[in-house]
């Protein structure tokens, strides 16, 4: 059995800090996560929720984007989708090592690899009529850092 | 809760006290509280991030921005971080690798910074 609460928001950079409101207080209302994992998904669900919105708005598009939260005893599973254009999951840049100077000129792209650091399991499923990021927490899962 | 910002000298820092959420909302009023600063000749910039509660890929991308900005002009940035939470996030992208990060603005006397007169440069990690 799971809990789940589902919102739509318009595509506007001010509603992310709303979505990791929700989120992290529906993931607190299942007692399965540890406050610090709770930490990690208020992270990588800002990460999702703000490319979902970004994507909205270079499309031009005035459609909600959607965020639901799957609550149970073994879980907390976020879905964020988006009705943008979609982009080629295998093709990502890859970030230069921190230490060239060529790190120092990319102040974008780290969206991506931090959702996948944080989600003991994340999935994107992207086309040309929408994306899709999925992004579990497991309980027990990830070493807590302290 | 939007980003807040403070500015304060700490010779030879300036300090920039970054406070509420360092997100796609907040970063880019402390990327322009460090454009104004190294306009105004700050070389060496403290960002103090003691007071923050949130940060993601776009406040580390301002972070990026600032490091690169006073580096440009021969300065140099370190980080106040005492929080091992907003670490994380640091330390995911490998950025704990090429910034200064402290756990208090107390340990900032103790650091030398290449490009003061007559200085060498130490490092300190904590």
């Amino acid at each position: 059995m799971s809990d789940t609460v589902e919102i739509e928001i318009p595509a506007r950079a001010d509603y992310v800090s709303l979505v990791r409101l929700v989120v992290a207080a529906a993931a607190e209302l299942a007692p399965s996560l540890e406050p610090s994992r709770i930490d990690d998904l208020r992270v990588a669900v800002s990460e999702a929720t703000t490319n979902a919105i970004q994507a909205h708005i270079r499309s031009g598009s005035t459609r909600p984007v959607k965020v639901c939260c799957r609550c149970s005893n073994g879980s907390v599973v976020v879905t964020v989708s988006d009705e943008g254009p979609g982009f080629d999951v295998d093709a990502l840049p890859e970030m230069p090592p921190p230490e060239s100077e060529a790190r120092l000129g990319r102040e974008s792209g780290m969206g991506i690899s931090i959702m996948r650091a944080l989600a003991d399991n994340s999935s994107i499923d992207s086309s040309s009529e929408g994306t899709e990021v999925r992004l579990a927490f497991l309980v027990g899962g990830q070493v807590v850092h302290g | 809760m939007s980003v807040t910002i403070r500015r304060s000298e700490q010779p030879p820092w300036t300090v920039l006290s970054v406070g509420g959420d360092l997100d796609v909302v907040g970063a880019p009023d402390m990327r322009q509280a460090v454009v104004t600063a190294v306009a105004e000749g700050s070389r060496l910039l403290v960002l103090d991030l003691s007071e923050l509660d949130f940060v993601d890929s776009f406040g580390l991308g301002a972070v990026v921005g600032a490091l690169k900005r006073v580096r440009q002009r021969g300065g140099e940035l370190a980080l106040v971080c005492p929080s091992s939470r907003i670490r994380r996030v640091f330390e995911i992208c490998d950025l704990d690798r090429i910034l200064a990060l402290h756990h208090s603005t107390d340990t900032l006397s103790e650091l030398s910074v290449a490009g003061t007169d007559g200085a060498t440069s130490t490092r300190r990690r904590p």
